[in-house]
């Protein structure tokens, strides 16, 4: 089924693990995973080796990551929000690597699975409820209750709080698994058609080349795409975090 | 029989498994494993990255901001010490061009001076000299004028004699010299 859309998505057991009833066996997911974490700790740590004053270009790039980040950071949860830095700097790397590794051909896209972009999500906000009622108890939930509303329209008001509050963890985890699967898909369909046009003839050869500079153009976009939603991402994640630093908006 | 059985099985058991398979991201079967080796890798990317990269990178960031603030802090030291050199030397070539000033003036002052007495001492020499030879002059000149009448008088008696044979007397020749001299 190589012209099936569908098929890349599929998760194939490379080391099967079987604990009980359940299935932790090594799949070509897990195997991504590794690689993502792998190459991106390679290239942040070997491209810093030479702690040079003046970058390489390597290095230059691996500071403008860092940078970027602790830019987004700064701007959305204040200096306060640094001490979640190596967290949200993990999240875009990873998310990033991901994301691009999926670019490759027969590589498998760890971000198009709904289960691991929501247990990013998750991650996310946990450390958001945890460290907000930690460090501000049950002022905390003042981030329901918006300073300044008066008490009769709070009746409405904390309760759409509370929902949207709700709601991150899925808007946060859908729209990057969503945006990596759709793309993917696109992606593929416009390249099947290059193959079944070609088949039938000259003709088909011809008209094959539509398909072909949508799919040159959709690759341009979905390696925008791919940057894009590890920026939509991390910025979310700061703002939400900003939301346990300060929680009364 | 019993085969059948088996066979049925499987063929039930296929489109089952195809089912659950239809689209992978909503395979609920491979979720745990796949959170399990999310929790495993990204663990391991989070304690790699709070503990090695970031710290190194932020390491590489801050040493190059102290050094470019070193060198500023020096380059301002450095700016300083220059205007400092600057304005000592603005202030001695002040005070060397004041100093000259007033040499200049106080040697201007002086020759001023002293050729006011010079020449007050000559004038006042030149002027003894000149009422020593006016005193000189008038003397001859009234030498002069008291022989004067003496030699016109012998003139005259001696055009007259000349004129008329015989010489004026003495008292006609004085009165008329008196009154041509007057």
């Amino acid at each position: 089924m190589a012209n099936d859309p569908i098929h890349q998505f599929e998760i194939q057991k490379i080391f099967p693990i079987e604990v009980g009833e359940m299935d932790f066996s090594f799949t070509n997911s897990s195997l991504f995973m590794v690689l993502t974490v792998a190459a991106t700790c390679a290239f942040l740590i070997l491209s810093t080796s030479g702690r040079g004053l003046v970058p390489s270009r390597l290095q230059s790039v691996s500071e403008m990551a860092y940078e970027f980040v602790a830019g987004i950071l700064r701007s959305s949860a204040g200096t306060e929000g640094m001490r979640f830095f190596p967290l949200v700097f993990s999240l875009f790397m990873f998310v990033l690597v991901a994301n691009l590794f999926g670019m490759f051909p027969y590589f498998f896209t760890v971000t198009s699975h709904i289960i691991v972009t929501f247990a990013l999500a998750m991650l996310v906000i946990l450390t958001v409820i945890i460290y907000g009622l930690l460090r501000h108890g049950l002022k905390f939930f003042h981030l329901f209750a918006p300073a300044g509303v008066p008490p009769v329209l709070l009746l409405i008001v904390a309760p759409i709080e509370v929902v949207s509050f709700l709601s991150r963890p899925i808007s946060l985890s859908v729209r990057l698994f969503a945006n990596m699967l759709a793309g993917h898909i696109t992606l593929k369909v416009f390249a099947g058609f290059i193959v079944s046009m070609s088949a039938a003839g000259v003709a088909g050869v011809a008209g094959a080349i539509l398909p072909l500079g949508m799919t040159v153009a959709l690759t341009a976009l979905e390696f925008l795409v791919a940057f894009l939603q590890a920026y939509v991402f991390t910025v979310l994640t700061c703002m939400y975090l900003n939301d346990a630093l300060h929680p009364s908006h | 029989m019993a085969g059948n059985a088996e066979q049925t099985n499987t063929e039930l058991h296929i489109p089952e498994a195809e089912h659950g398979a239809g689209f992978p991201p909503f395979d609920a079967t491979t979720y745990a494993s796949q959170i399990l080796w999310l929790a495993i890798t990204f663990g391991l990317f989070y304690w790699i990255m709070k503990n090695v990269a970031v710290p190194r990178i932020a390491g590489i960031l801050e040493d190059r901001r102290d050094r470019i603030a070193g060198d500023l802090a020096e380059a301002n030291r450095l700016k300083e010490e220059t205007d400092a050199a600057i304005a000592a030397y603005e202030q001695a070539l002040a005070e060397a061009r004041n100093k000259a000033h007033g040499i200049a003036h106080e040697t201007r002052a002086k020759l001023k001076t002293d050729q006011e007495t010079r020449r007050e001492k000559a004038e006042a020499e030149l002027g003894e000299k000149l009422k020593a030879a006016e005193a000189h002059i008038a003397g001859i000149k009234t030498e002069a004028l008291s022989q004067i009448g003496d030699i016109a008088g012998e003139t005259t008696s001696a055009l007259v004699e000349q004129l008329i044979g015989k010489a004026p007397t003495k008292t006609d020749l004085n009165k008329a010299l008196k009154s041509a001299m007057n």
